[in-house]
């Protein structure tokens, strides 16, 4: 079982919703969808669904074209940011409802109904009404209905965007062990990086109707192919700064050289970009951190173990994520420390050139 | 500017309360300096909007008093109280342009055109909207809305205090980090006194000198972020800051060691005897897996979070998590947990237990 | 790439089309065959042109007619559109007053029109209507069948009445979906009443406020039943619009060809000032959007 998409794109008044996009979703995988507002990722589901035609491309479900089938007649669920249940119905009918549209026995039904409301912690609250409930408890619901009819694609649209952050922590660490019992493709869009790399399986990161890069989840965090991708699948925002090779040196910012070891050897001599993310900038040298970068502070932020710096180099705003509580001045002037290891280098069309060695022998 | 004071506080959104449970806002007592950046934090109705609300005026408490410096505004109306708030939603006047925005509440106060100007173009300055001053706010997006909102709750250089409420829930997760740096920043030049609700402890640690936590109505602490991470004083603080949150064992505890499920684990200070169901709490960042000793520890699942890994498991037969730094792998040897002896809390009733000396 | 597109459904819509065509399309095409020809009966016709157009142009009795129309459209959409809205503003929001009030203002609107037309006939007369009766009583020189004026007021009363719930519901509506912060918002910023109204208010009513106008305007423009029933199109022809004149002249003089001209000619008045009044609407939102 898969579902493949093929050149898929979807062009609305001359405005490009979404780009030829190639994508194919394996059987039993964890899919997700990250990027920011508007960058494509419902429009993409909406397209997968079968909710909307593709201007250009075709869809295929286990091998069969399946474009412009009618979202009816797919096998397919989708949940969403708000919570949509009946509002009159128990959640006992409301999980039960797809079932019985589908016309299925009631010892068939109250099976099925048991099961899912078992696996989703429900099972307490069958005979309550959705709005007797708190909202994490709605959207376990509504991922219930979602999940009894054995979808084989269920797609999810920013499902915990509207729950507290706790709440939000807690289904998160569920729907990866829900995900593996039911089977199906699932489909999660998301603007938050840090879900993407809790749900783990496979992600395609998103920038303006386009796919930039589709792979396992760690893969594409820790080797993005463009510095769209690393903006994109960073938070803290990736920090950026130019960079020159020139013959073995690799010339930083302001001055800061750095030997052109390793994958960096290998480059033509020229301007690049150099990304690094927030939590590899440290405040002094444990071991290897051996460029030294002058910045001057702006404000900080204690997270209670941790602290953000917001930090100007030049003219780049860069973020830094340090162990421990430092208050310090803002205007001050700081040294922080970079180990070569960790830089990305990018060409002048933002695709990757180099990795960060660490990456590669993660 | 003045110092806000919160005198025996409490409300009630049932007209006859019978019991503690009928307070939305149990009983409190508190004083929010003048200048300061405070964070209200606590789950969905745990009554930090409602506490928002009455510091607003927006809702009369059903008890106690709210007093600005050393006036009662209790009973005030909210355009009297001189306070800003930043809305959930952006609040915009969709047909005035973004200029008229940001003027308006100078211009209903009457103020002169000429530094209602200069002010406005500060302001606009401050925040980054210089570009957009002279277009119709409708149809901006949603940070740029929130922005405006935000510097129209900052153009009034004499407000008394400015209220959040949860004003980055619709921003995506890049634009909040500048949206977050420029209040930091704002507070920084003004020091005009900072009330921010949220249920996003990311929020409310960054932003705050001092976050209240509240739960089911109640205060249960104050303090630095610095505070709510190394010393909860109640076992809610632990589970809702950090992620995950603190890791709570069922423990017996004797003076300065804690038998967990037959285990010993050494605390940093001395308890004496602890009465009640007792727990001791230890945070994901301070337990460190090894291959030999501390409690023995399986590992249920390893998730890897980019910047560190989270080894989910148990210690003991309870649940714990622990957390590796990016790139330590994870192997079978590690089979026990050592927890840091100076950072483990205890608990009795879910309350903190101080320690002695050890 | 529409191939596996289901190109049946197109065969459900036929029915549709087979009804409308009965409907309005054929109707409508007999009665401009109707304009152009002239006819004796017997269905005998005889192509006339543009004679019955050119007649209808220049006729004085439409002429006055269309004036009156004209004022009467402008005096109730002047009236029942801001007192809608101050009605709208000051429902009450919620709770067993505010469904209250909606019931009691969606009455007016469930009665059929010539009901409503009956209900102000007698409500009116001098003899027997507690209306028309109590003004008498009072010494006003009321009577809508002798003045004119009297006639204007009770049609133009009866109109307020029938239709400003409409408007009131549909603002009020309107009114619902602006979120409570912003309220709260103005009070801060301590924007008065009107600033409120102007700047919160009317923009979140803008959209139904227009279809409001266009609903009140056309109907408005096409009243028949209700002033028909009242006063008859009198005293005089002091009433009698442009719909009450059109019948007269198609069904009391039986002038077919005149009235077919006519009627083509009100079709597509209407039609036109539709157009080009929420065209300028939608235009005038578009702009302000840039």
């Amino acid at each position: 079982m898969a579902l493949e998409l093929k050149g898929v794109a979807r062009v609305i008044k001359g405005q490009d919703h979404i780009r030829p996009t190639d994508l194919r979703l394996e059987k039993g995988t964890m899919n997700v969808l990250l990027g920011p507002t508007l960058s494509g990722k419902t429009s993409l589901m909406r397209l997968m669904a079968g909710l909307d035609v593709p201007t250009a491309g075709r869809i295929f479900w286990n091998g069969q074209d399946v474009t412009g089938m009618r979202v009816q007649d797919r096998k397919v669920a989708m949940v969403y940011q708000q919570f949509i249940n009946y509002p009159a119905l128990t959640v006992y009918e409301n999980i039960a409802s797809p079932l019985r549209l589908a016309g299925l026995s009631a010892a068939e039904i109250d099976r099925a109904v048991r099961g899912t409301a078992e696996m989703l912690k429900l099972t307490p609250m069958l005979t309550r009404k959705p709005l007797e409930l708190s909202g994490g408890q709605q959207q376990r619901c509504a991922l219930a209905r979602a999940l009894v009819k054995g979808a084989g694609l269920v797609l999810l649209d920013e499902p915990l965007a509207n729950l507290d952050y706790k709440l939000r922590e807690e289904l998160r660490a569920e729907i990866p062990r829900i995900f593996e019992e039911s089977g199906a493709i699932f489909v999660y869009a998301t603007t938050e990086p840090e879900e993407a790399l809790l749900l783990g399986g496979n992600t395609a990161t998103l920038w303006e109707g386009r796919v930039t890069q589709f792979g396992p989840t760690p893969t594409v965090y820790r080797q993005p192919v463009d510095a769209t991708t690393a903006r994109v699948f960073s938070d803290p925002p990736m920090n950026f700064m130019p960079c020159v090779k020139q013959g073995h040196r690799l010339t930083f910012g302001q001055g800061v050289n750095a030997p052109a070891d390793g994958a960096f050897a290998a480059l033509p001599d020229g301007q690049y970009l150099a990304g690094f993310r927030a939590n590899h900038l440290h405040l002094n040298t444990h071991s290897g951190q051996t460029i030294e970068l002058k910045c001057r502070l702006g404000v900080t932020e204690i997270t209670g173990a941790e602290t953000f710096l917001h930090l100007y180099h030049g003219t780049d705003k860069w973020v830094a994520l340090v162990e421990g509580i430092h208050d310090l001045p803002p205007g001050a002037e700081v040294s922080l420390w970079l180990n070569p290891a960790h830089v990305y280098l990018f060409d002048a069309s933002g695709r990757l050139a180099a990795p960060a060695s660490y990456a590669s022998a993660a | 500017m003045a110092q806000i004071t919160l005198k025996n506080l409490a409300h009630s959104y049932v007209a006859n309360p019978s019991g503690d449970k009928d307070y939305a806002l149990k009983e409190l007592n508190h004083v929010w300096q003048d200048g300061g950046a405070y964070a209200l934090l606590g789950a969905s109705g745990c009554g930090k909007t409602t506490l928002l609300n009455i510091i607003s005026g927006l809702l009369r408490p059903s008890h106690g008093q709210v007093l600005f410096g050393d006036r009662d505004v209790t009973q005030a109306e909210t355009a009297e109280r001189n306070i800003a708030q930043v809305f959930q939603f952006p609040v915009v006047y969709d047909t005035m342009t973004v200029r008229d925005n940001l003027a308006f509440p100078l211009r209903n106060r009457g103020m002169e055109a000429s530094y209602i100007k200069a002010r406005v173009d500060q302001i606009a300055a401050m925040i980054g909207v210089e570009a957009m001053l002279d277009r119709k706010a409708r149809g901006l997006t949603a940070d740029a809305k929130q922005k405006i909102s935000l510097g129209r709750g900052m153009v009034r250089e004499d407000v008394n205090a400015i209220l959040f409420d949860e004003p980055l829930t619709v921003i995506d997760p890049l634009m909040k980090w500048e949206l977050r740096t420029q209040l930091k920043q704002l507070h920084r030049e003004f020091r005009h006194t900072m009330i921010y609700v949220t249920h996003d402890q990311t929020e409310a640690l960054t932003f705050a000198d001092k976050v209240v936590v509240m739960h089911e109505g109640r205060v249960v602490q104050m303090g630095t972020p610095e505070e709510l991470f190394e010393t909860p004083a109640h076992t809610f603080v632990g589970y809702f800051i950090g992620s995950p949150g603190m890791n709570l064992l069922n423990a017996e505890v004797r003076g300065t060691k804690a038998i967990v499920n037959g285990a010993e684990v050494a605390l940093g200070a001395d308890y004496g005897m602890v009465s009640g169901r007792t727990q001791i709490g230890i945070r994901p960042d301070y337990a460190v897996l090894n291959a030999g000793s501390g409690l023995p520890f399986s590992v249920t699942r390893v998730e890897d979070v980019g910047r560190h890994r989270i080894v989910r498991g148990q210690a003991a037969g309870q649940p714990m998590n622990v957390i590796l730094p990016e790139g330590t792998p994870v192997s079978a040897e590690m089979t026990h947990v050592t927890l840091t002896p100076d950072r483990i809390n205890v608990y009795a009733d879910d309350w903190r237990v101080q320690g002695g000396t050890a | 790439m529409d191939k596996t597109l289901n190109n049946k459904a197109w065969f459900l819509v036929l029915p549709v089309l087979v009804v409308v065509a009965f409907s309005a399309v054929i109707p409508l095409m007999t009665v401009v065959n109707y304009s152009v020809n002239d006819t004796f009966g017997n269905n005998d016709f005889f192509w006339a042109g543009l004679e019955w157009f050119e007649e209808a142009v220049t006729s004085d009795r439409i002429h006055a007619a269309l004036g009156r129309q004209i004022l009467f459209s402008a005096i109730i959409l002047a009236i029942e559109v801001p007192l809608g809205i101050y009605i709208a503003l000051n429902m009450p929001k919620q709770g067993f007053w505010s469904s209250l009030c909606l019931v009691l203002m969606a009455l007016p609107l469930l009665i059929p029109f010539n009901v409503v037309g009956t209900i102000w006939q007698i409500f009116g007369r001098v003899d027997i209507g507690l209306l028309g009766h109590t003004l008498a009583a009072l010494g006003l020189d009321y009577n809508y069948v002798r003045d004119p004026f009297a006639a204007w007021a009770t049609i133009i009363v009866m109109d307020v009445w029938h239709w400003t719930s409409l408007v009131a519901l549909l603002c009020y509506a309107g009114l619902q979906s602006i979120p409570n912060a912003f309220y709260q918002a103005a009070r801060i910023d301590q924007a008065s009443r009107w600033k409120v109204f102007r700047y919160i208010e009317l923009p979140k009513m803008q959209g139904v406020l227009l279809i409001a106008v266009l609903l009140r305007f056309m109907d408005s423009f096409m009243i028949y039943t209700e002033p028909f029933v009242v006063t008859g199109g009198g005293p005089g022809n002091s009433t009698t619009f442009l719909s009450i004149d059109l019948v007269k002249q198609a069904v009391g003089q039986f002038d077919l060809g005149p009235a077919a001209a006519f009627s083509i000619m009100y079709f597509l008045v209407i039609l036109l000032v539709s157009w080009v009044f929420y065209t300028v609407m939608t235009n005038l939102d578009k702009a302000e959007g840039q």
